[in-house]
């Protein structure tokens, strides 16, 4: 318990002093997580909300497979990427591996089927109210999508919070396809990974408490939009 | 005055010939042939289970009849826009403003932007919604909602009107606005089809009634004549049931 107190206290003391090091990692974190969770969002929300909507031989089966693909695990998908971008792979001339933007795509990966199933599970729900309206209205499969994803807009953000917790606490892809180079591809989970193995208790300890303090204030900012969201519109 | 220029064809009559409707091996609508004209606001009655929506819901092509079929006198829709329009039970608001409710279906129909919002704005104070247009829809009460509800179906001056049992679960006083907006909406020259289980409002909005029966057309008559006596045995025992004091 005492490693707890001595540490926290030096994570304390790392986050007060505004350390460049500590400061850099959790900058690129954000910045791959975040993108990963917008190229997602812009891919899954629109793929979500014509699944709910459209009919189709296969579609089950597809639902099936984007509900479990949620599950997918991280190291996996970070060899696949690994194996795409290596200078052997089909990708490879693009010389993308061990840098931020490889990160970006193996996230964007893990955070594709939780944005389009989560987004297909809302808007069926909404689906079942709006059907009758919207076909009587004269809406076709796209832009009943489209206004569905409007009117759930609220729930999305759930969806999109739910994306961006798997994106920033996965550490198994970013590793693989990111290298945990110091100063280029360093984020918080590969480093907390690699300060713990080292011993360097407190540098983990702190980027911990950051990490989760970006969680839940990310969060609590989403659930605030929403409360104003939901007063002004019912 | 039409919102798209005059129309060619008039879309009434509408004609069912044995429309059959079999859903899970049970029959809901049973060889129902109508005739169905413009003018006489027509009252769907009958008990529940009897096919009164889903009478309504063919009519405006929601559900395929499994057999027989039905038709048109004109073009379904004109100007990208259909000529029938449909008002639910319960009504479904979209999440942004009253104005923007209406405006939403006009889009839909291929209104051009600039036109939406006047088009829309008549519709409004045609059901006395005017002074709540930039309220959100969703907080309007249940009897509001339903009134937008029959302006957003309206907006478009479709030539049939079918209303599913706008006033179900609603207060006398709410009940009596929609009355309004329903009458507005005849007086503007659309035909009203309007499914009810309230006899009184069947007798203040209608000139004929349809009584369905298990699917079946059991009988069209004059609304005072079928309120005062019914033809047929299964209206007879209905309005029995309705009006137990009689």
């Amino acid at each position: 318990m005492s490693d707890f107190g001595a540490a926290g206290r030096a994570a304390w003391g790392l986050i007060t002093s505004g350390d460049p090091r500590l400061f850099e990692i959790v900058l690129l974190s954000l910045q791959v997580s975040l993108s990963a969770v917008l190229i997602a969002s812009l891919i899954g929300l629109p793929l979500g909300a014509t699944l709910a909507v459209s009919r189709f031989p296969g579609r089950r089966t597809l639902i099936v497979l984007t509900n479990a693909l949620m599950g997918l695990p991280p190291v996996v998908v970070g060899l696949v990427v690994y194996l795409l971008l290596s200078r052997a792979g089909p990708l490879g001339e693009l010389g993308l591996l061990f840098t931020p933007e490889a990160m970006v795509a193996a996230q964007s990966i893990l955070v594709l089927p939780i944005v389009i199933a989560l987004t297909r599970q809302a808007a069926e729900d909404a689906w079942r109210d709006y059907q009758d309206l919207l076909r009587s209205l004269g809406a076709g499969p796209l832009r009943a999508a489209a206004t569905l994803l409007w009117d759930i807009r609220a729930s999305l953000a759930t969806t999109i919070l739910a994306g961006f917790g798997r994106a920033a606490a996965e550490v198994g892809a970013v590793m693989i396809v990111g290298g945990n180079i110091d100063g280029i591809t360093r984020v918080m989970t590969t480093a907390i990974a690699l300060e713990t193995s080292k011993g360097d208790l407190p540098l983990a300890l702190g980027l911990g408490a950051v990490l989760i303090s970006i969680v839940v204030a990310v969060n609590a900012v989403a659930y605030l939009l929403n409360e104003v969201s939901a007063r002004r519109h019912g | 005055m039409s919102a798209v220029g005059p129309h060619p064809v008039p879309l009434l009559p509408l004609q069912l010939v044995a429309v059959s409707v079999v859903a899970g091996g049970k029959r809901i609508l049973d060889r129902v042939t109508l005739n169905l004209d413009g003018g006489l606001r027509t009252i769907v009655l009958g008990p529940n289970g009897s096919g009164k929506s889903v009478l309504l819901r063919v009519c405006h092509g929601l559900i395929q009849p499994t057999s027989g079929h039905l038709q048109f006198n004109g073009p379904e829709s004109l100007n990208g826009h259909r000529r029938h329009a449909m008002v639910f039970q319960r009504a479904v608001m979209l999440r942004r403003s009253a104005l923007a409710n209406v405006a939403y279906g006009l889009a839909l129909a291929g209104v051009a932007r600039a036109r939406r919002a006047q088009l829309a704005t008549d519709a409004l104070e045609r059901v006395g919604l005017a002074h709540l247009a930039h309220q959100p829809a969703r907080v309007l009460s249940g009897g509001e909602q339903q009134r937008l509800a029959i302006a957003r179906a309206w907006a478009l001056r479709p030539e049939l009107l079918l209303l599913d049992e706008p006033t179900a679960n609603l207060d006398p006083s709410a009940t009596q606005a929609i009355e309004v907006a329903i009458q507005a909406v005849h007086d503007a020259g659309t035909k009203i089809v309007l499914v009810t289980h309230n006899l009184g409002q069947a007798h203040r909005l209608g000139d004929e009634v349809l009584f369905m029966c298990e699917g079946r057309l059991a009988e069209r008559a004059p609304i005072n004549q079928f309120l005062q006596g019914p033809a047929s045995p299964e209206a007879a025992a209905f309005l029995k049931g309705e009006m137990p004091w009689k």
